[in-house]
């Protein structure tokens, strides 16, 4: 498996939204190198024929009745809000000025 | 245990379990505000201050006294509703930070959640205000439950009650110090890796990890779902089976949740007895790696459960060699998806980035710049890389495979015995500052506690000594297999007493007192308080 490094980390940190400072991304990759390379092993350890499991007691098909239960109100839905406006989150612009 | 009479002094009666303060509450010995109020002394004598053990992030004064009183109340009046309250009503409870609460603040350990407040109950806080239990309030923990000290803090870390210069463990260290330093009987904590079990381990306390979906997760705030179990934290088996009890069974609110009925969990700790019992020693959990100290303890433990007439087997699960490093795949990449959620439009913290265009994406990256700290920044972007195209059949899709190994070790281990041991953590509680700067090394704490929310077996741990070279608490660990955590109560209350019949009562009373840090405390009544707690070996 391939190491990560700097650019591979600047790349993850914007796709999940982190801004990160030049120091922050030095250290953080050479941090995270040392995880990857710990673990490797992992792909090596089961062979093809082994499933691969999600859940470790599986339940399947798990419904309720289909009817209206428990909601919460508006005003406690926005109760933890940064920014609210008539009933609505308020978010910054979705697109960029240019 | 020591017996008291009507001049209970408060220092006694923190001391006492919660079976102990049940009987005494039912009996109307002592009242619950009396019972709370020792507790909430404690808490303003040891928690504050530079040396305190800062256990609690909120400290849940009125609440507590005013569900205390309503329990004393309704006994008072005597009648079917007297008749009717919960064997635990009255008692009080400390819950970790991590699992969500009316009326009190939920951080998380995290910047991204301070002063946030949850419009709704956890399903087990439900049930602990069902049982008419008093909530003292909400313990520290890593951010996010990330990590094995409680450094990850972003409130400063906890101290151990034992050595107020070494880590109670994490990411429950909280939950685990409150208890362990008598500032409440029992604690809620959640235990993704071993976070309930391993602070347990290194305060001298028990945890215990149910099987996955047997207590609701709802209301927990996830990091890994797959992996994520809330459990009891205690100061005695018996205590943590009484706890289980309150929190474990059925809920429709977490999709997760078995369907099965709980078992007898509190019958199996008072039964005493594993005459015939098979008890498997994992070959791979201990030996090399493992602190001297914590072998002599872990090979006392095997002796005496030997006398007592257990048959004392060697398993081996050769896949567990791999569990640390699918886990370390399998845990970021879950929860790099569940903190996608905090994205500064929701709840929680907003921060606008010092220049440039206010776009949405701009703001969410200042805001998770600001609001998260160095692990949990660590762990998305590590879960990001494990879940990127190109990677994902290499790395996440390996650990799942791993996991379904490690599930077929542990199936082998137990058609061999009826439940298994091993030392909780491979060492004592380390110096605060020692690890953090290595994350590597800080990660090695759980690799004994890891199998089996990699498998979702139930696992205990309960102190089973001091260590001869450092004089600090060593943490033995039962598992059993899935549905069964009825066994590791019935083993652990046996190994418990008959390690204190050795000892001459309980580990903790061989700790330390804690000296009253209040005169020079800040009060801890709010949130705002923490600040005055300062950080330590937070060089980064």
């Amino acid at each position: 498996m391939a190491a990560i490094n700097r650019d591979d980390v600047a790349h993850l940190a914007r796709l999940a939204h982190i801004e990160m400072s030049a120091e922050e991304l030095d250290r953080m990759a050479g941090e995270l190198a040392v995880i990857v390379d710990s673990v490797k092993s992992v792909s090596e350890a089961a062979g093809d024929d082994v499933p691969a499991t999600s859940h470790p007691i599986p339940l399947t098909n798990v419904f309720r009745e289909d009817v209206v239960g428990h909601t919460f109100t508006a005003e406690q839905s926005l109760s933890g809000a940064p920014d609210a406006y008539e009933g609505r989150f308020k978010v910054p612009a979705i697109l960029d000025e240019d | 245990m020591t017996e008291l009479n009507s001049t209970d002094s408060s220092s006694a009666l923190i001391r006492l379990s919660a079976a102990r303060l049940a009987q005494k509450l039912a009996a109307g010995e002592v009242t619950s505000v009396e019972v709370t109020q020792a507790f909430l002394d404690r808490i303003a004598a040891v928690d504050g201050g530079h040396r305190g053990v800062h256990a609690f992030l909120h400290v849940n004064t009125e609440e507590a006294l005013a569900v205390a009183a309503e329990v004393d109340a309704i006994r008072a009046a005597g009648g079917a509703a007297a008749e009717e309250l919960h064997e635990l009503a009255g008692v009080p409870i400390a819950v970790k930070d991590l699992i969500v609460t009316i009326g009190q603040p939920t951080t998380a350990g995290s910047k991204i959640l301070e002063g946030w407040h949850s419009p709704y109950d956890a399903t087990v806080v439900k049930r602990l205000r069902d049982a008419k239990m008093p909530i003292l309030g909400k313990t520290n923990l890593d951010e996010f439950a990330m990590g094995s000290s409680t450094e990850h803090s972003a409130y400063g870390p906890t101290r151990n009650p034992w050595d107020l210069d070494r880590i109670p463990g994490g990411s429950g260290g909280g939950s685990a110090a409150a208890v362990a330093a008598f500032e409440a009987p029992l604690a809620l904590g959640t235990d993704t890796g071993g976070s309930i079990r391993q602070p347990g381990a290194v305060t001298g306390t028990v945890g215990v990890k149910p099987t996955y979906g047997s207590v609701s997760r709802y209301g927990a705030i996830a990091m890994a779902s797959s992996l994520d179990q809330i459990g009891p934290v205690s100061r005695t088996v018996l205590d943590s089976a009484l706890l289980h009890q309150v929190i474990g069974g059925h809920d429709p609110f977490d999709s997760t949740s078995l369907p099965d009925p709980l078992e007898d969990l509190v019958a199996a700790a008072r039964l005493g007895n594993v005459n015939g019992m098979k008890i498997g020693i994992i070959k791979e959990l201990h030996g090399e790696g493992y602190q001297a100290g914590v072998e002599n303890r872990f090979n006392e433990s095997l002796e005496l459960l030997k006398q007592a007439g257990a048959e004392i087997v060697e398993v081996s699960c050769p896949n567990f060699k791999y569990a640390l490093g699918a886990y370390y795949l399998i845990m970021p990449s879950e929860a790099s998806s569940n903190l996608a959620k905090f994205d500064g439009v929701r709840y929680g913290l907003r921060v606008l980035p010092e220049e440039g265009p206010l776009t949405i994406e701009r703001v969410m990256g200042s805001t998770r710049a600001a609001g998260f700290g160095d692990e949990v920044k660590r762990r998305i972007i590590l879960g990001t890389y494990a879940l990127s195209a190109g990677y994902y059949d290499a790395y996440y899709g390996s650990a799942q495979k791993v996991r379904t190994l490690i599930q077929r070790d542990f199936e082998a281990a137990f058609a061999q015995a009826d439940v298994l041991i091993s030392p909780t953590a491979p060492t004592t509680a380390f110096k605060l500052g020692e690890k953090l700067n290595d994350p590597l090394a800080m990660y090695l704490n759980d690799v004994a506690t890891i199998p089996a929310n990699m498998a979702g077996v139930p696992g205990l741990s309960l102190p089973g000594g001091l260590a001869d070279e450092d004089g600090l608490p060593v943490g033995i660990q039962l598992l059993a297999p899935a549905r069964q955590d009825a066994r590791l109560y019935r083993v652990g209350a046996v190994l418990e007493s008959l390690l204190e019949a050795q000892w001459g009562g309980p580990l903790l009373d061989r700790a330390p007192e804690l000296t009253d840090t209040s005169l020079e405390a800040p009060s801890l009544t709010d949130a705002a308080s923490i600040e005055a707690v300062p950080s330590h070996g937070g060089s980064h």
